[in-house]
């Protein structure tokens, strides 16, 4: 992938020079750790890596990485980390975006970098909350929460991220939360493999204007029941003691437990991400309890970056125009003397 | 050789027949916009450019697709300019008008002049034809027309007869109607059919019924013209005096997109252009698509914002980024430009303006985008702004607008207009290797990154070094908030700020050291000095042609406008008076007034979505002459 040579590479040499200036406590930090962690593992070299964002909290992330980066505007990172990608389709391209940015002013282009299926990794810091601008409610804020614009609780219906990414045809869709490093780590490594889109989206923690937001999953003494980290070919068990698993009953999935009513693991359905079908995937990103993540969908589909290559040498082959001066000088033209 | 051939058939023609002579003659052809007028324009104008006349065209046609069969709405024109001398403009009045239905002749009828020639189809004058025109009479029975030569050809019926037993569909028939019309005006004026004929075969090849069917209605066309009383004799323009050389038609928009695939192919760098379907600048997009061979990679976005971000990201990795819109698009870019002009990235912006604001008037011609171009965005937010001339001036300004954006590091706009944009004319074709040089002021592989400051800047030009992704040590982070004079990095420093905004204002001032001078034509000194920008050059050149005579008149156009030229005060301080022609509501005027208030301007100003006419402006510009004696 990289046209330059690769050397190795640890975490501390994608950290830059800035000093990082997010809340303390913020969950950012840890994701920065996360990939900062990445960045040795995808066998890129250091220049042929670029960061992207828009307008957010997070979109100040490309700053803290020794990698070309380009903090751009409010939602339109989309559609620079595609020009960036197209420009050079070798550079390792990656979006750094929130809730605001993605799914409210950038929604439009959002859905559209997932459509065309361009080759770039786009992680999704969901916190569900403005918090740059100090407390607005977000297109992923909760139906009733209160928020500085929504005092008497919102009345917006909010956007499933993954939902909505499946809608728009995204080939890659992953779900994290942001006190697990190892698993943010393994699962930033997957979606830099992956041809294609690939969106993570990161649940992450406001410490300020949202704090513990996620709390119903992520304290300490649920976590194990609440959250479901599903794997491509094995069956969706979850919960302290590793009983607790999923069955289809007609068009929904089912909270069991295993030895319980008759039901056995067997009974428990088996994850199957590079389904090309989303109707399970879609019924994994809108489970709540438990929450599911891990890789949820993984289907490798043509990039339009790599159409773009194809196209480009098809009509080389074939073109009667070499240069400019043939096309110059092409069609009817006549002699002045 | 095949030019000179056709020439001595000309002239051997001209002794056989009963020929008149014309220096220029105005053809326009007005129908439903389902009609094929455009085609029949351009085909007209082709075959002329291809006898060595100069031609000038320009399209008008309707912003609804198909708008009501037979309305005055629904009219679509094409009006063609051609002459035995250089031909500056498409012309005022038409000498033929070639109209297809009675809602055409109502809408164009003011074009002609009394004893002009009028063709039109009388199939459609039937009463609920000039009913629906609007006509309360039979248009073709009143006395208006009896000042006109007014051949009066039942093309419909005959287009029928004439494609009868082919096994062409009744639909398709009706379709090549407007060969026939095309016929008649080719016997008219002394025109071979071969340009057409090839065009029809290489057309409609595979679909032999339709070829047949079309090839055999401009015949049917031609040879009743030969046959009727109604056209006493016909004419014909000599071919003209323009320079040697082997030339083409050209189109503005064509032009454009050829300019900025020569700029790529000139400076290594590929073009990339990221773009949303706007009329009247898609042709642009279309014509670049075609040529992906050349490594240019064209890319329709969801909308305008995600066209010009998608160049910006383009240009950050190393590509020279270029969008093209029309005015509601470039009010949907600013916030994207300022960002270019903050982060000094190549870029640029093709604006084919078009009648304002909002939605305003799509296909109709304007220049009232200057000041959006100049100032429409947050912040003291400078570029460079261009304009081009005239089609195939198209071409040089996009190659010199891709030029200065990659040799100074900047975003530039570069205006054009609903009428160069859509006219054609005869293109001098230019080699590669006449072009200048383009060096883009980047930094190369393998350079040494110790000393590299983002934001350091060459002494001359002030451009800082655009260092792409891809290339070791140089890896660096860019953004919209406001950067650190040297190092790039954020700053929130008062005094930086200050300096950065002044730096970038002169950045772009210090391009008026790169460009040329700005070209004074007619008197280098004297009563008036006649000043345009973009598309009316031509109309302007003619004008002042046409009121020199005892008079001291000057035409100075402008191709940079921001900067400007640096003899601009000189050229300006030749003349007693000065007049700034625009189509738009005094726009350059004011910019003039701010940049160089120690000159007094008068303003002559049009916003009819039209271009200027020769003698509206001849007028304006013998008032103004006659009240300085």
């Amino acid at each position: 992938m990289s046209e330059n040579p690769v050397i190795e590479y640890k975490a501390k040499d994608f950290a830059s020079d800035q000093e990082v200036r997010w809340c303390p406590g913020c969950g950012d930090y840890a994701i920065l750790k996360a990939v900062q962690k990445t960045m040795p593992a995808i066998g890129v070299a250091k220049e042929d890596i670029v960061f992207v964002s828009g307008i957010g909290c997070s979109s100040r992330f490309p700053y803290y990485m020794d990698t070309y980066g380009f903090h751009s505007i409010h939602g339109r990172a989309p559609a620079i980390a595609t020009g960036v990608k197209l420009a050079n389709p070798k550079l390792s391209v990656w979006q750094i975006t929130g809730d605001g940015d993605a799914l409210a002013i950038g929604g439009n282009h959002f859905i559209h970098v997932l459509r065309r299926n361009v080759d770039i990794n786009i992680l999704l810091f969901n916190n569900r909350i403005y918090g740059l601008t100090k407390g607005q409610f977000s297109p992923t804020t909760s139906l009733g929460h209160k928020t500085k614009t929504s005092p008497q609780g919102s009345i917006d219906n909010p956007f499933n991220p993954g939902e909505l990414a499946l809608g728009a045809r995204a080939q890659f869709f992953a779900r994290i939360e942001d006190i697990n490093p190892r698993g943010m780590t393994e699962i930033f490594i997957e979606a830099a493999k992956h041809k294609g889109t690939s969106l993570v989206e990161i649940l992450q923690n406001c410490v300020i204007f949202n704090d513990k937001v996620f709390a119903e999953w992520t304290a300490k003494d649920v976590k194990a029941e609440n959250f479901l980290r599903v794997e491509h070919g094995k069956p969706m068990i979850f919960g302290k003691e590793n009983n607790k698993g999923l069955v289809q009953k007609g068009f929904k999935l089912e909270v069991v437990v295993i030895g319980e009513n008759g039901v056995s693991e067997d009974d428990i359905v088996v994850h199957d991400a590079h389904e090309e079908d989303i109707t399970l995937h879609l019924m994994l990103v809108n489970l709540q309890m438990p929450m599911v993540t891990g890789i949820i969908r993984s289907v490798e589909h043509e990039s339009f970056n790599d159409r773009m290559e194809e196209q480009i040498e098809q009509v080389r082959a074939t073109t009667k125009f070499k240069t400019m001066d043939d096309l110059l000088s092409s069609g009817e033209t006549w002699e002045i003397k | 050789m095949q030019y000179l051939w056709l020439n001595e058939a000309l002239k051997l023609r001209m002794k056989k027949t009963k020929v008149t002579e014309l220096d220029k003659v105005v053809v326009k052809f007005v129908g439903d916009s389902g009609d094929g007028m455009q085609l029949t324009g351009t085909q007209f104008a082709g075959t002329s450019a291809f006898l060595g006349n100069d031609i000038a065209t320009f399209p008008d046609y309707p912003a609804e697709i198909r708008a009501p069969q037979g309305t005055v709405a629904g009219v679509s024109g094409f009006q063609v300019h051609i002459g035995k001398s250089q031909i500056h403009t498409p012309g005022d009045a038409s000498d033929v008008l070639v109209a297809m239905n009675a809602a055409a002749l109502k809408a164009h009828i003011y074009s002609v002049s009394k004893g002009n020639t009028i063709i039109v189809d009388t199939d459609s004058f039937k009463r609920k034809d000039w009913e629906k025109a609007g006509y309360t009479e039979d248009p073709l029975e009143s006395q208006d027309l009896k000042n006109y030569n007014m051949v009066k050809a039942p093309i419909t019926t005959m287009t029928k007869k004439a494609l009868e037993g082919i096994g062409l569909d009744n639909k398709s028939i009706t379709r090549s109607k407007n060969m026939f019309a095309l016929g008649i005006v080719y016997w008219l004026f002394n025109r071979p059919m071969d340009y057409t004929q090839r065009f029809l075969k290489g057309k409609f090849g595979k679909k032999e019924m339709v070829l047949e069917g079309n090839l055999k209605a401009l015949k049917a066309g031609y040879h009743f013209a030969e046959t009727i009383e109604a056209l006493p004799s016909s004419f014909t323009v000599l071919p003209s005096d323009m320079a040697k050389g082997t030339y083409k038609s050209i189109m503005g928009n064509e032009a454009t997109a050829w300019g900025f695939l020569a700029a790529s192919e000139k400076s290594g760098i590929q073009l990339f252009l990221g773009s949303y379907p706007i009329t009247p600048a898609t042709d642009i997009l279309q014509e670049v698509a075609k040529h992906r061979h050349f490594g240019a990679k064209s890319f329709q976005a969801e909308d305008e914002i995600a066209g010009v971000s998608a160049a910006i990201g383009a240009s950050f990795a190393g590509n020279l980024g270029v969008t093209t819109t029309s005015g509601p698009g470039l009010a949907l870019k600013a916030e994207a430009l300022g960002l270019a002009i903050m982060t000094e990235l190549p870029l640029v912006v093709v604006n084919v303006q078009r009648g304002g604001p909002s939605t305003g008037l799509p296909t109709k011609t304007e220049q009232s985008d200057l000041l959006q171009a100049l100032y429409g965005r947050n912040g003291e937010s400078p570029l460079v702004v261009m304009a081009t001339r005239s089609p195939g001036d198209c071409f040089d300004m996009a190659y010199m607008a891709s030029k200065i954006a990659m040799e100074h590091v900047t975003p530039v706009i570069l205006l054009s207009d609903g009428y160069v944009a859509n006219g054609s004319q005869p293109w001098r074709i230019k080699k590669m290797a006449d072009l200048e040089d383009i060096n883009p002021y980047m930094v190369k592989k393998g350079e040494d990154s110790e000393a590299y400051q983002v934001y350091q800047r060459d002494e001359k030009s002030l451009a800082r070094k655009w260092a792409i992704p891809g290339i070791p040590g140089f890896e660096h982070r860019i953004g919209g908030l406001e950067k650190d004079a040297l190092s790039g990095n954020v700053s929130y420093d008062p005094e930086n700020h200050e300096i950065m905004v002044k730096t970038r204002e002169e950045k772009v001032a210090r391009v008026a050291d790169f460009i040329p001078e700005l070209e004074l034509e007619g008197a280098q000194k004297g009563d008036l000095l006649i000043v345009g920008w973009g598309g009316t050059y031509g109309t302007l050149l003619t004008a002042g042609e046409e009121v020199k005579a005892g008079n001291r008149v000057g035409l100075a156009h402008f191709n940079y406008i921001k900067p400007l030229p640096k003899n601009t005060v000189d050229v300006f301080s030749r003349f007693k008076k000065i007049v700034v022609c625009e189509l738009n509501n005094g726009q350059f005027i004011k910019y003039l007034q701010g940049e160089l208030p120690q000159f007094d301007y008068v303003g002559y100003n049009k916003i009819q979505g039209l271009p200027f006419s020769t003698t509206e402006l001849t007028l304006k510009f013998n008032e103004i002459l006659n009240d300085l004696k």
